[in-house]
């Protein structure tokens, strides 16, 4: 199997959680309300997926029937644990990045929580069968689960709802000018949490992935990306296209990282590689930032 | 006379708030409780018994609300000036890598007077130096100062980790050699008998100095004053002849300062030694504490002592329920609280923002 390919389909399948929970951020923050709650949200959907599957595998599912309805089950899920983020933000009007925080810490005490009710440790679940790659390599990776294909239709789909829908722009109007668009008879706040909402669908969609890719639930096992997904959004320029080629761009780093740990001498201390997808972004940061337009009202309470 | 009663009073509805969005959390927290079969009531009433109820948990308590007086403190400063500092926790982490660095150069010769101060400024000034680069960014770059220092945080770890494996860590192990005695922060205990074998040290004593330091330089400094107008309105500060970016990139560095400071109630006070994840998430409680009290360094006290006793209780509690069911708590103590005080803002004076 050619190298270059085997990295290619590690980067596509490390990518899925990232695009996902960055698309998830683009509904949201284009609305004009902050979705930090990114991580939370992949936590949320990897402990539902797991959880509804062992149950359904319990019950004599087949993996691949009970890792769909953990899929589903991580979906809905996500909706709800946003529709607490929706809540506070849009119908009280609080701080929608404290609302973050705070969502952050409830998924990840609430997931531990439950790890330890359900599977009686506080680290790890136990192991679900979920869909088990057939082929080996680049076929292998490609549908390593059924959620590699599902980002790459979220991708499609976002860019041209952004682009070619009402809902596209009704949700683009509202995180520019949300007075001005509530004058043309938007429901301004019907739009922001239907926006939120789906942040939570697709954020939780990359949390299933994580889990089923891994076959198991791991406490924390977000580490990270969603706040990684949150600067590839700013990246991206808050366009879904954008984020999403910033998500692979990353993922791509991180696939060439873990090839370099296996495969380079021990000259290169593992930390130090470790820590270089993230000083890539904030140097990416520092340089495109300045040119990155933010959705005018975001952060911004709609005066309703 | 009546200028006294105005501000009782308004001490008074400034806590009440908070209060009840507290009363709220609990009752939510309720629900799972007994949902598992567990009576919420006798569970509380164990928690803040064994908490408040003897001088040894209270002492746990104190020890536990020092470390998150302390980044509570960092997050409160920057607030002031309308910044977030999720880069606590990174700030912190570096800070007790450096304090136990300092501690362990200047070596068991060194007098007292002289490594004790040593060690808690090497943290600070550490802290400060991590959050220069957010600050920088921020103020001159425009780079959003969240998402700057949540990255920094992960570099942080990954810093940290390296430089203790590669070359501090004792044989096997994630920690440093021990501190010696001299840098070490003396426990209360043997001032104060009733907290015997409790952690509790002279940490708790500076931190409390600090916050009532903060308080007078933000409300009678020039400084201060020009760091709240920044934080309320960088465009009427500017306007006013404010330099915002340096004021902006002041408070950060201040914040990172007093983050870095943080880690001495651990690294000076407790177990002697720099290690590995040691934060154990102080520094995003931190946030959680700061909000409680609105950013007042004196209401910061109650605030850090609430979730100090929450901390301490999930051990209490840990025998009947998974002692993360404390974590969950402190997350719904959090957002009712922001939705308390939303709305009582809105209510007071309808923001134009």
């Amino acid at each position: 199997m050619d190298a270059g390919l085997l990295l290619f389909a590690a980067t596509l399948r490390i990518a899925v959680p990232y695009v996902l929970a960055a698309l998830g951020g683009w509904a949201s923050e284009r609305g004009g309300v902050v979705q930090i709650g990114l991580e939370g949200l992949l936590l949320v959907g990897a402990f539902t997926c797991v959880w509804v599957a062992h149950a359904a595998e319990g019950a004599g599912w087949s993996g691949g029937a009970a890792a769909s309805l953990g899929i589903a089950a991580a979906a809905v899920a996500g909706a709800v644990f946003a529709s607490i983020h929706a809540l506070v933000c849009i119908r009280f009007g609080a701080d929608a990045i404290v609302s973050g925080i705070a969502l952050n810490l409830l998924a990840a005490g609430a997931t531990k929580f439950l790890l330890t009710l359900a599977f009686g440790s506080a680290a790890n679940s136990s192991r679900i069968a979920g869909t088990s790659a057939s082929g080996e390599g680049f076929s292998g990776a490609l549908l390593a689960t059924p959620l590699v294909l599902v980002a790459v239709i979220a991708v499609l789909a976002c860019d041209l709802a952004a682009r070619r829908t009402p809902f596209g722009v009704r949700l683009h109007a509202v995180g520019e000018h949300p007075e001005a668009a509530a004058a043309a008879g938007i429901a301004v706040a019907r739009v922001r949490t239907a926006g939120v909402l789906l942040s939570g669908v697709l954020a939780a969609l990359g949390g299933a992935h994580l889990a089923l890719d891994q076959h198991q639930f791991t406490a924390g096992m977000a580490s990270g990306r969603g706040f990684i997904a949150v600067a590839a959004l700013v990246f991206g320029r808050w366009t879904p296209r954008g984020a999403a080629g910033a998500c692979v761009l990353f993922a791509a780093a991180e696939a060439l990282q873990i090839h370099l740990q296996a495969h380079a001498s021990r000259a290169i201390p593992t930390q130090l590689v470790q820590m270089l997808p993230y000083v890539v972004t904030l140097i990416a940061l520092v340089g495109v930032v300045g040119r990155a337009r933010p959705p005018a009202a975001l952060g911004r309470n709609a005066a309703t | 006379m009546n200028a006294v009663v105005h501000r009782v009073r308004r001490a008074a509805g400034a806590a009440a708030l908070p209060g009840v969005a507290v009363l709220a959390a609990l009752a939510a927290g309720a629900v799972p409780l007994a949902l598992l079969g567990h009576d919420p009531f006798a569970l509380y009433a164990r928690l803040f018994a064994d908490t408040f109820g003897s001088g040894y948990g209270f002492g746990q308590v104190l020890f536990k609300a020092t470390t998150l007086l302390g980044t509570g403190l960092a997050v409160a400063v920057a607030r002031h000036a309308g910044l977030f500092n999720i880069g606590v926790e990174g700030q912190m982490a570096l800070g007790g890598l450096a304090s136990a660095c300092a501690a362990l150069a200047l070596g068991p010769a060194c007098p007292a007077a002289i490594a004790m101060p040593a060690a808690l400024l090497a943290g600070a000034a550490a802290g400060a130096a991590w959050a220069a680069i957010p600050g920088w960014m921020r103020a001159w770059r425009g780079v959003h100062e969240v998402i700057a220092t949540i990255l920094l945080n992960f570099i942080a770890f990954a810093l940290a980790g390296f430089v203790l494996i590669r070359y501090l860590a004792d044989f096997e192990t994630l920690h440093t050699a021990a501190i010696p005695v001299a840098a070490r922060l003396p426990r209360l205990e043997s001032l104060v008998p009733a907290l015997r074998g409790a952690p509790v040290n002279l940490d708790l004593v500076i931190v409390l100095a600090l916050c009532v330091l903060a308080a007078f330089v933000l409300a009678r400094t020039r400084w201060g004053f020009e760091v709240r107008a920044v934080g309320m309105s960088e465009r009427a500060a500017a306007a006013a002849g404010i330099p915002v970016r340096r004021r902006m990139f002041e408070a950060m560095v201040v914040s990172g300062a007093l983050a870095g400071a943080a880690a001495a109630n651990f690294v000076q006070g407790y177990k002697h030694y720099f290690e590995d994840g040691f934060t154990a998430e102080a520094g995003f409680k931190g946030i959680a504490v700061a909000l409680l009290a609105r950013s007042h360094p004196i209401a910061l006290v109650p605030a850090a002592l609430l979730f100090g006793a929450l901390d301490r209780g999930a051990f209490v509690i840990g025998g009947d329920v998974p002692k993360e069911f404390v974590d969950v708590l402190q997350a719904l103590v959090l957002l009712s609280v922001v939705v308390a005080m939303r709305r009582r803002s809105r209510r007071v004076a309808p923001e134009a923002a």
